[in-house]
C-alpha cells in the first residue's frame, strides 16, 4: 500500500513537470523526482498508454507568428434527449474539426462551444450551417474572441519583472 | 579630519574583500547568476493586489510600534496551528522590518559589552559584525561537510564560558542548506537549558524544508521562554524587497526589543505590513513553490555531481555548498575564473566564515534552464581546471 502510494505520488510529479514543460527530458524528469531515467521512461509510456496523458503540443501565440485566426465561444442551449440527456448532441458537434472545445455547462445555457476559423464569415457560417439547424438545438450565441490575455494558464502579455541583484548573501 | 573620523565600534567591522567582484558580477551582461539569495518568484498576484488595495483605501500612515494587532493575531494563530506554541499577540510579537532588523534588535536588547554569543560557520554574514556593533564577542563554531554542517550540542558545551549569552541557531541554513533534526534541536535545547542561555533562532527558511517537516525551535518542550524566534516573510512567500518579518518569544526580551525598534524604526512600513497579512492567506503559493524548489534541488545537486563536484545533499533553503577542494582553488579565486571566463556567478565560501573556504554557494532560486546552463559552463571549466 505504502509503495503503491508512492508511485501515485512520482507519477503526479511526473505529470507536473510535464504540464508545465513537454518537452523535459526523461533523463532531467528522473534527477529532479529521484528515480532511474528507464524508470521514467516507463512511467511515461505507462501514463500515455492508459490515456492519462493524452498529447504532447505546442502552445502557440498566433497573434505573434502572424497568423490570422478567427475563434468564438458558442453558447448553446439544447433540449436533452430521452436516454442519452446531452451526451448525443454533444458527442456529435466535438466531431466537426472547426469545434476545438466542448463542455457542458451550469447556467442559462448548455454547451459552450470553442469554434475556429479563418475568417468570421467563416465561423459564423459554420455555427449557422452546422450547429443552430441541429433538432436539439434551441438557440445559439456567438461571442467572437477580440483578445487573448491569458489561456491554458498563461499570461499572453510577459509581465514586467523588477531586476534582481546577481548577488545578495 | 576628527568630524568625518568614523567609530571604533564600526572600523572593527572588516569588508568582505570581494566587494569588487560582486559590482562586477552585477555589471556582465548575460552572466548567469547562482549569487542570488532570494525567490525568482515575483510575489504572487493576490499579495500584490492586496496591497495595492490597501493604497486606494489610504492604508499610509503610521502602525502601533509593536505592528497592526491584526496582524499579530494571524501570525499567533498561524504559529499556534502550525507548530503548537503560543504566543500572546499582545506583547510577544513584534512585527519588524525583516529578519534583519529583528536580528540587529534581539542583540542589542540582551548582549552586554563582552557577553559572548556563538554562532555556527559556515553561516549568514550580518551574524557576526551585528554582534560586533552591540560589544559583544562572536564564539564561532565549525560545522563540517562530514556532518552535514550540523551544530552539535557538544560542540556547544566546550564552547560555553560564564561570559556566553546567547546561542545563534539558522537551520534550514544559508548558505549549506543543513537542516537539524528534532532530536539534534532537542540536545542543543538541553545545553541551552543547563547554561542557561538564550537561543535566537532564525528560522527564515523554514518553510522550505524538502524532507519532513521544519520543528521550530521554540515548539521543543519547555523551550518557548528560552527562545528568540525571527522569521518572515521574504523567502516563504518572495517578499524580499518588502522588508518585512517578526520576532517572538519571551514578554522582557520582545518589550526591549520594541523599546529600541520604537527609537529606530518607529513601525515596520504599513504597506508591507497589509501585504503580509494577505500573504498569510494564500499558503498554497508557497506550496507550489516549495514544490518547484525541490525538482530544482535535484537538478542541481545531480548536476554538479556530475561535473564532478563533491556536493552535500541540501535539506532546505535554496543553497547547495559544494566542495571546489578538488580544484586547488580558492573560493574566490574559483569564483572569479568562472565569472571571467565563463560568465557564471557563485558566491565564495569563504564569505561566510572561514571554515567556508573551499566551498561555494550556488543557488538553484532560478530556472531549470539557467541550472543547465550554468552546469555546462561550470562543466567547461572544471575541465580547463582538469577537474574530470
Amino acid at each position: 500500500m505504502k509503495e503503491e502510494r508512492k508511485e501515485k505520488q512520482k507519477e503526479d510529479e511526473i505529470l507536473k513537470i510535464l504540464e508545465e514543460n513537454a518537452r523535459t527530458s526523461d533523463n532531467e524528469i528522473a534527477r529532479m523526482v529521484g528515480l532511474d531515467e528507464e524508470e521514467v521512461t516507463s512511467i511515461i509510456s505507462e501514463l500515455e498508454k492508459r490515456g492519462i496523458i493524452m498529447k504532447y503540443k505546442a502552445l502557440i501565440n498566433y497573434e505573434k507568428a502572424g497568423i490570422e485566426t478567427v475563434q468564438a465561444l458558442i453558447d448553446v442551449k439544447l433540449s436533452p434527449e430521452r436516454g442519452t440527456g446531452y451526451d448525443s448532441v454533444a458527442e456529435r458537434i466535438s466531431r466537426f474539426s472547426e469545434v476545438r472545445s466542448v463542455r457542458l455547462v451550469s447556467g442559462e445555457h448548455d454547451l459552450l462551444v470553442r469554434v475556429e476559423g479563418a475568417t468570421m464569415r467563416e465561423v459564423a457560417h459554420f455555427v449557422a450551417e452546422k450547429i443552430a439547424p441541429l433538432e436539439q438545438v434551441r438557440n445559439t450565441v456567438t461571442h467572437f474572441l477580440l483578445r487573448t490575455y491569458k489561456a491554458n494558464g498563461e499570461i499572453y502579455k510577459e509581465e514586467e519583472k523588477g531586476k534582481r541583484l546577481a548577488v545578495t548573501l | 579630519m576628527k568630524a568625518t573620523s568614523i567609530a571604533d565600534r564600526v572600523k572593527q567591522i572588516k569588508g568582505s574583500g570581494i566587494r569588487e567582484y560582486f559590482d562586477i558580477a552585477e555589471r556582465m551582461e548575460d552572466a548567469i547568476s547562482l549569487g542570488v539569495g532570494e525567490p525568482d518568484f515575483v510575489t504572487p498576484w493576490s499579495i500584490r493586489e492586496a496591497c495595492i488595495f490597501s493604497l486606494e483605501k489610504g492604508y499610509t500612515s503610521y502602525t502601533s510600534n509593536w505592528g497592526l494587532l491584526e496582524l499579530r493575531e494571524m501570525l499567533s494563530d498561524k504559529m499556534y496551528s502550525e507548530d503548537s506554541v503560543y504566543y500572546d499577540p499582545e506583547g510577544e510579537i513584534l512585527i519588524t522590518t525583516g529578519v534583519s532588523e529583528g536580528f540587529d534588535l534581539a542583540l542589542r536588547a540582551i548582549v552586554n559589552p563582552g557577553d559572548e554569543v556563538i554562532l555556527h560557520e559556515p553561516c549568514y554574514v550580518s551574524y557576526k559584525p551585528c554582534t560586533q556593533f552591540t560589544g559583544g564577542i562572536p564564539v564561532s563554531i565549525e560545522t563540517k561537510v562530514e556532518d552535514e554542517f550540523k551544530l552539535r550540542a557538544e560542540r556547544i558545551a566546550e564552547r560555553v564560558t560564564e561570559k556566553t549569552k546567547a546561542i545563534v541557531l539558522n537551520y534550514p541554513n544559508n548558505p549549506t542548506g543543513a537542516a537539524l533534526s528534532r532530536k539534534d534541536l532537542e540536545e542543543i535545547a538541553d545545553v541551552a537549558t543547563e547554561h542557561d542561555l538564550l537561543v535566537i533562532s532564525d528560522e527564515i527558511y523554514g518553510k522550505l524544508t524538502y524532507e519532513g517537516k521544519h520543528t521550530c525551535f521554540s515548539a521543543l518542550n519547555g523551550m518557548k521562554e528560552r527562545t528568540l524566534l525571527l522569521n518572515g516573510f521574504s523567502k516563504a512567500y518572495a517578499m524580499t524587497g518588502w522588508r518585512i518579518g517578526y520576532a517572538a518569544g519571551n514578554k522582557n526580551v520582545i518589550e526591549a526589543m520594541m523599546k529600541i525598534h520604537q527609537y529606530i524604526m518607529l513601525c515596520t512600513p504599513i504597506t508591507a505590513q497589509m501585504a503580509a497579512m494577505e500573504a498569510l492567506r494564500c499558503d498554497d503559493e508557497t506550496a507550489k513553490m516549495v514544490g518547484e524548489f525541490n525538482r530544482r534541488r535535484r537538478l542541481m545537486v545531480e548536476g554538479l555531481r556530475e561535473i564532478g563536484l563533491s556536493c552535500f545533499e541540501p535539506k532546505g533553503a535554496f543553497y547547495t555548498f559544494p566542495s571546489i577542494a578538488s580544484t586547488g582553488l580558492t573560493s574566490a579565486e574559483f569564483a572569479k575564473r568562472l565569472l571571467f571566463e565563463h560568465k557564471v556567478v557563485v558566491i565564495p565560501g569563504s564569505v561566510f566564515g572561514d571554515c567556508g573556504e573551499g566551498f561555494i554557494r550556488c543557488s538553484y532560486a532560478v530556472s531549470q534552464f539557467e541550472i543547465k546552463e550554468a552546469l555546462e559552463r561550470m562543466a567547461r571549466f572544471l575541465e580547463s581546471c582538469g577537474v574530470k
